[in-house]
């Protein structure tokens, strides 16, 4: 029986695996959102975000940039919406939130949560998509009549992610790179 | 679910933002006055100004085809459009000031423009 190695140069660290296994959760969530209907396009839960948030907490900003950016390009592979309007708007959105977590994770962890985190990105990922659809998509100011329910629902939205977040963390305790089976 | 998660900031933030969605709505949805004019776009260009007053139908040209405009009675629809969602058509009517309908994919657009409110002011 002939077995297949992968390059013994260059293994995966346990850091690689763990970031991989976060990216993979992320897609599996992405593709079971994909398949719920939404009123609008652009107000859905985000519920993807739960796995960036975990990968910021548990292993840095920098995991959670490959976690985020792995996943996006991922579900446009897998959903077929690869370089379409809409994976450019997911892509701003997605560095507008990575770019926020950046900042929000510096902020005094005595008084701010994981949960201001999730909602100060959730807030950077509209204002992200918004800029990119009033710049490019739709050059006209009616882009701006969107902002309020867009708003709300990025909020509720945001506020639910991180609660999620909060309680996963809190009933599971920072998972351990185990080997794989 | 404990409450100890949350902690002083999260509440800060969270009425922040609460505060500024609110605030979002009223700034940006809730305009006084009457619509007087509507502004017809496509590209992102302004390509006419045209009285509610008048009843009448526009084409505005974008790459799918003919956006259809109509105006009857003080308000302003599109009627018809080759969007596939046909989000814009379904907005139906529009009559207060601010009001817009955009057909994202022929990038046209209509916006309904209103006077302050104010018809005369005597001083």
């Amino acid at each position: 029986m002939t077995h297949w190695h992968s390059d013994p140069l260059t293994p995966a660290t346990t850091h690689d695996l763990q970031l991989a296994r976060l990216a993979a959760v992320g897609l599996a969530l992405s593709l079971l959102e994909s398949a719920i209907p939404s009123p609008l396009p652009g107000i859905k839960p985000g519920l993807a975000n739960i796995v960036t948030l975990i990968a910021l907490h548990q292993l840095g900003w920098r995991a959670a940039a490959w976690v985020s950016l792995l996943r996006i390009v991922g579900a446009g592979v897998l959903l077929g919406s690869l370089f379409t309007p809409g994976f450019w708007l997911s892509l701003a959105g997605g560095t507008g939130s990575l770019l926020m977590l950046g900042l929000a994770s510096r902020l005094p962890t005595r008084y701010f949560s994981l949960l201001s985190h999730s909602m100060l990105a959730g807030m950077a990922h509209l204002a992200g998509q918004l800029l990119l659809a009033r710049l490019w998509l739709i050059p006209h100011d009616g882009v701006w009549q969107l902002l309020p329910p867009l708003m709300l629902s990025s909020l509720l939205a945001s506020m639910a992610t991180g609660v999620l977040t909060l309680t996963l963390l809190e009933q599971h305790p920072p998972c351990q790179a185990k080997p794989l089976p | 679910m404990r409450l100890a998660l949350f902690k002083a900031g999260d509440l800060l933030i969270a009425t922040l933002l609460a505060a500024s969605c609110f605030g979002s709505f009223y700034f940006l949805w809730y305009q006084r006055g009457q619509a007087s004019h509507v502004l017809l776009y496509q590209h992102g260009q302004l390509v006419k100004r045209w009285p509610l007053r008048l009843d009448s139908q526009f084409a505005l040209h974008g790459p799918l085809g003919a956006t259809l405009v109509e105006i009857r009675q003080g308000r302003a629809r599109i009627a018809a459009d080759p969007s596939p969602r046909q989000y814009c058509v379904q907005q139906g009517w529009l009559s207060r000031p601010g009001s817009t309908a955009l057909c994202l994919p022929n990038r046209t657009a209509i916006t309904l423009e209103g006077d302050s409110g104010h018809d005369s002011l005597a001083f």
